[in-house]
Formats: structure tokens, sequence, C-alpha cells
């Protein structure tokens, strides 16, 4: 055997093994020790305001969840089944909607609504439509694509039209993927916070909206503890029904291994994936082009005024408005460097550490991936709560910030990383062994060059997760320190139409920078599979 | 539903006229044209790629064709959506439903034509019976051998009662003995039943079917 010493493997792990139990364990035990002291326990669940809340945050939830599936399904169908121009560029453009920052998308539909209709529940749940709709076409057009037309077909010469076609077969057929995307959308509306601090009327509390106002505004840190672990009792019930539910329903496919689309032959056909895709393209693109538009308009008609006059923080003479969106703009890309440095450093080093530990790797693997499953809002508490005391008083550092969106963005670097180093051939190291190479140098000219580009990826993906990140910087974020999000919230919340043009003037180039972000994540992995 | 119950399909004939049909620049069917008397089993022989599938699809409804017409029983069908046309199609894969029954794979075109729960059951079991799998209801299709979901693919085609049935390399795949035992059987399901078989294969072609016909003669 041609192994890694021991050694070598435990100095590559140990570095994010203390990373994830300093910044993620730590915080998450003293928010487990704040919840189960008797007082907040009992106090919290007995007040009924903390079921109010958790009877809206379900049911926004549920009915957001229902509705994406409803609208997704029809695109997703038109995407798996037909080619069609542009067909690629929605996707890609649904894809880019769904990673754009909460706070972005609250904008976009605070700017595109009437009045009438913002701040309220149906505003919130379109801006859940309009961000989820790719998880449905994607997640469920992926299955759809290479389910055999011919079953369909089938089910034609037997009488069926086309709509029973669709209700007898071929939904009973996806449900498995409709309950796994149904699944990450429901934990995505049901986790929400920087869609409802936008949008929603401010008596109208998720979960985590009132997680946050425990905690920030009212001083009762056993309450939020409490709530963030109701929460997560409620998603860890939500995910355990979703796996039971998708091993009932599915079925030992015969899917083609190449999906089969065609092009739209009657006018009829072409005319419903006209409305299809169309349709889909408006709900992603109407809203962002509100925020555009938005950032343009005063009072006195269309103007630059808000994007030439970003830095002037004075709303009249003497009189300034505590935000100021060059320094938030300034704060978000040197957050965004340190958190991307920490990500990729720690990132990195425990995927090569992962891989090479081949069984232990696992756990260590496991434990990076605790932060996804644990909401923003929640590690931005624990951390608030941990690190507020000696010996741990690191509230005023500037590294916290960084250090919280790294522990949200090392998971998608690890993910990254380790499929990529898993797929490289173990007979290669011992092709370079038989040639001579010590196992740290067989490993080192074989495995390691293979990490870069993975890494190029991760550090992409975590630089737009840090510049969107809202749930944990609200937690972490010192007045003076604000980023873009925190920047957009409170534009957006105050009066007066140059203050919320300015919102929209961040939020638009929040949006672009994360799209830009997002296509050098694509490209990157376009050429992930061309030699290191 | 008219016909008894089991009773065997409507007896129709179907003509083909002047069929053109091109994917892109390839021509694929070049005016084919095709007769087969109600009740006739016809083979229609030819290679790999010369468009025996695409044809049978033409039939089905499947593929538009660029010209010509179908008729059934002196119907013109062409412009007919697939699930009106009643043609029965039996697939090269079998295409079973996999997230149905067996028995409810067999009765789904009697469902579709609105018969009754009890009605088409019994229907669906006789069918079964018929091919030699009684008994084989309440089981998953995904458990079926191959040569036992051929089977259940032939029964639910037949069930539906289609005036023409349409079979796409019926018996590719199975071994030489389940293939020259189910041809056998075939050959005798299909009695009286007006049925276009496509096959690679003369021999099978052969033992099923009373006339055999060359794609390219056409």
């Amino acid at each position: 055997m041609n192994r890694l010493p021991r050694r070598l493997i435990a100095a590559l792990a140990i570095g994010p093994v203390a990373a994830l139990v300093v910044f993620y364990a730590w915080p998450f035990g003293t928010l487990l020790a704040e919840a189960v002291t008797g007082q907040a326990l009992s106090e919290t669940l007995r007040r009924s305001q903390t079921w109010d809340v958790v009877w809206f945050t379900l049911w926004q939830a549920v009915v957001s969840t229902i509705v994406t599936i409803c609208v997704g399904l029809l695109p997703a169908y038109v995407v798996a089944r037909f080619e069609f121009r542009g067909r690629s560029v929605l996707i890609g453009l649904l894809t880019a909607t769904f990673v754009l920052p909460t706070v972005v998308m609250g904008a976009a539909f605070l700017a595109l609504l009437p009045d009438s209709l913002d701040r309220t529940v149906w505003a919130v749940i379109g801006a859940h439509v309009a961000f989820n709709l790719a998880v449905v076409v994607r997640v469920v057009g992926a299955l759809w694509e290479h389910l055999p037309t011919d079953m369909e077909h089938a089910a034609a010469t037997l009488g069926a039209s086309r709509w029973r076609v669709f209700t007898q077969i071929s939904l009973p057929l996806i449900r498995p993927a409709i309950t796994a995307a149904a699944t990450i959308v429901f934990l995505f509306t049901f986790t929400s916070f920087g869609v409802i601090r936008i949008l929603a009327a401010p008596g109208t509390r998720t979960i985590e909206v009132e997680v946050w106002r425990r905690a920030t505004q009212l001083g009762d840190i056993g309450g939020a503890a409490v709530l963030a672990l109701l929460q997560l009792a409620v998603l860890a019930v939500a995910l355990v029904w979703s796996t039971l539910a998708q091993r009932r329903h599915s079925r030992a496919l015969a899917l083609r291994p190449e999906a089969v689309r065609r092009r739209a032959r009657s006018r009829g056909e072409r005319a419903f994936v006209a409305v299809a895709a169309g349709g889909a393209a408006l709900v992603a693109l109407v809203p962002l082009s509100a925020l555009v538009v938005r950032s343009f308009s005063t009072p006195s008609g269309w103007s630059t005024s808000a994007w030439t006059q970003l830095g002037r923080t004075e709303v009249r003479p003497g009189i300034r408005v505590g935000v100021d969106p060059v320094d938030a703009i300034a704060n978000s890309l040197s957050t965004m460097a340190w958190a991307t440095l920490f990500a990729v450093v720690i990132g990195g080093v425990a995927s090569l550490a992962i891989t090479a530990a081949q069984r232990h790797g696992r756990l260590i693997d496991g434990g990076l991936m605790l932060p996804l499953g644990t909401s923003a809002v929640t590690i931005g508490l624990g951390m608030l709560i941990t690190f507020d005391a000696p010996p741990a008083d690191w509230r005023a550092s500037w590294w916290l910030v960084p250090v919280g969106h790294a522990l949200v963005a090392v998971p998608f670097v690890v993910r990254t990383c380790v499929g990529v180093l898993r797929s490289v051939d173990p007979e290669m190291t011992a092709a370079a062994a038989t040639l001579g190479a010590a196992p740290v140098r067989a490993w080192r000219s074989t495995v390691v060059p293979y990490l870069w580009r993975p890494l190029g990826v991760g550090a992409a993906l975590a630089a737009a997760i840090s510049l969107g990140e809202f749930g944990a910087t609200s937690f972490l974020s010192r007045s003076g320190g604000e980023t873009l999000p925190i920047a957009i919230e409170q534009l957006l919340g105050r009066t007066g139409t140059t203050l919320q043009a300015q919102g929209y003037v961040l939020a638009t180039l929040l949006a672009v920078t994360t799209v830009v972000l997002v296509i050098v994540v694509e490209q990157l992995q376009a050429g992930r599979r061309v030699e290191p | 539903m008219t016909v008894p119950v089991a009773g065997h399909p409507r007896v129709a004939d179907l003509d083909v006229r002047d069929v053109y049909v091109s994917f892109g620049d390839t021509k694929v069917l070049d005016g084919v044209s095709l007769h087969i008397a109600g009740g006739e089993i016809v083979a229609l022989l030819g290679p790999s790629g010369s468009g025996k599938s695409t044809l049978l699809r033409v039939i089905a409804g499947l593929v538009v064709p660029d010209a010509g017409t179908v008729a059934v029983g002196g119907v013109a069908v062409t412009h007919v959506p697939t699930h009106r046309r009643g043609i029965g199609m039996v697939f090269q894969d079998d295409q079973l439903f996999p997230h149905l029954s067996t028995l409810d794979n067999v009765t789904f075109g009697p469902k579709m034509a609105g018969e009754s729960r009890a009605r088409r059951d019994e229907r669906g079991s006789v069918w079964l019976d018929r091919v030699g799998l009684a008994g084989f209801g309440p089981r998953r299709v995904t458990e079926l051998s191959g040569g036992e979901a051929k089977r259940v693919a032939l029964a639910r085609t037949l069930a539906a009662e289609p005036a023409v049935v349409l079979l796409d390399e019926p018996l590719t795949g199975l071994d030489r003995e389940l293939h020259d035992r189910l041809a056998i059987d075939l050959g005798q399901l299909l009695t009286g039943v007006t049925t276009l078989l496509v096959t690679h294969d003369p021999d099978e072609a052969a033992v099923i079917a009373d006339r055999t016909v060359q794609l390219s003669s056409l």
C-alpha cells in the first residue's frame, strides 16, 4: 500500500476540525444550553405569540412551496422535453435568480409591486416563487428529460389524452423529484429571513425573523435560542418525511442515458413552448428590471442622481442617515475577500484531508456539512452569544463576520473539491509510486494538482455567498461595518425616495456582481474536466 | 366499450398511402404505401435504420409525416391524435408503467375508455389468463421476467381493443427458446387482429405473420 503517513493526514485535518469545533460546535452548544434552561423553554412555549409565528412560518412556507411547484412544472416540462432557441439562456436566468441574495429578491419585489401589495404576505409568496422556480425546473426537469418518451407514447396508444398521460403516467413517475424539489423549496421558505425583513409588514414574522428580533431587539436570548431549536426540529421532521416519501415513491425507472428533446412541431406546440418559457423568463426578469428602473426613479422624474451621488449621506444639510452606501460596498468587498480566503483555505485543506483519510474522512466531511443544515440566523445567534464574553470576547474583532460567512461557504467549497479529488484515479498515485515516488511525493504530484480548479469554483461560490449573506451578518455586523445586504435593508426601510433609490442602486450592484460570479463558476465548471 | 369482455378487437383494414418522412436532410420514408386487410398479420422486414419503426410511429400518430395519409377502416386518421386513432402498439422495450401493478397495466386502456373498475378488472384477468399469466395481476411489473413483461405488454395492448395492432420488434432481447415459444403464442393471440409486425428476423416473421413484406419494396 502506498498510503500517506497518518501524521500528515492528522495535520491536514486539525485546522478544519478546530475551526468547526470553535466556530460551529461551541456556539451551537451555547445555544442549546441557553435554550434548555427551564425558564426560557416554558416561557417561550407558553407564549401564544410563539405559536402565531410558528403557524405563519409554516403556512406561508407550505403555500409558497405548492405555488412554486404548480408554476414550475410547466417550464420544467418544456425545458425537459423541447429543444428551442434560448433554452440554455432560460435555465441560466432562472439559476442566476436562485443564487441572488435574498435581500435583492425582496428589494426587486418591493420595487415591482404597487404600494397596496408590498408589505403583504402575497408579496412574500410572490418573491419566494420567483426565487425558487429554478429548483423545480432543474430538479424535476432533470428526471423528466430522462424519462422514456415512449412510456408516454404507450399511454397515448392506449387511449390516454395529453392531460391523462400527464396525470396518470408522468406525474406519478416524477413524484420523487417533485418531493425533492418541494423539500428544498420548503426548507428555503420556512427559513426565509431576508425576503420577510424587506417585504413583510413589521408585525409579520417567520421564526427566523423572530429569532433575530428576540435576540437583537428585545434582548431575549433564551427565547431566541428556543425558537431556533424549534425551527431545527420542524426542519428535521420535514427532512425525515421527505426522505421516507421519496423512498416510498421511487421506482426502478428505465431512464434513458441521454435526454431526448425535440423541436415543437405544430403551431399549437410552438405557442405552448413560447408561453411556458416566456412566462418563466418574465417571472425572473420583471422583478429584476423593476429594481433597475426604481434606481433611476425620483419624485421629479428619471434621474441618475442615486447612482452619481451614492457617496452623499446627508439627507438634509447636517443630517446623515447613518448608512453610507460607499462604505457598505467597501465593507462587503473586504469581508468577501477575507471570507473567501478563510473558506478556501479551510475547505481546500479539509478536502485533501477528507479524501486522504478515506473512512475517517467521512466523519470530517459530515461535520463540515453541518452548517449547511443550520440556518444562517441560528449560526449568527450562536456566534453572537458565544463570542460576547471572555475567554472569547471577539464581537468587536474585524474577522468575526468573515468567519461567519466562511462557515456558511465551507460546505460548498468542500463539496466542489471532494467530488473532483475522489474522481482522481488511485492508479495514478500507484503508478507514481512504481516510478519511485515516496507516498507524500506521489500524492503531491498526482492528487494535489487537481485541487486548484475546483478551488477556483469554490472561491467564486464563497465570494457570492459572502456578498449576499444576510442572516448571520444581521447578528454579527456592527454599526459602521454594514455590508451591502444590511445597507440595502436599512435604506429600503427608510422613508424618502432618494434613500430608497440608493437601496435599489446597491441591490442592482449586488445582483450584477452575483451574476458575474455565477458565470465565473459556470465557466470554471465547464472546463473542469480538462487536464489540471 | 361495445365489445364483450375478452372479445377480440374490432376488425378493420389499414391503408397507408404515399408517406414521406424526413429528419433534417435525411429521407427516412420516401413515398411508402401499404395495405393490410382486416384481420391480416403482416410482417415488415428491413435492415436496422431503414425506417420500419418510423413507419409504425407514423401509423400510430407519434410522428407527423411530411406527406401521405393513414386510414383505418376506410376513415382517414392522419390528423387524428394518437389517443383517438384506435391503434394499439407494443413497443420494443415494452414500456410497462412501473408505478402500476400488472393488472392495472393491462386495464389501462379500458380505464381510459371509462370502463368501470369491476368490469375492466374482469377483462384484465381474462387477458392475463390468455397470455399465460393468470394470477399475476397484483405483481409489480418491475418484478417480471423479460418474457413475462412482453406478454403483459401484449395483453395491455389487446385489452384496449384496438382496430389495428402495431408491434415494434416485440421479441428482441429474449433467449432463443423463449423467443420461439412466444412467437408461436403471439401468432395465436393475434389471429383475426389487423397487425403490422416490424422485425428484422425472417424466421420470426414466418411463424407469426400471414404475409411478409420488405420495406424497400413498398
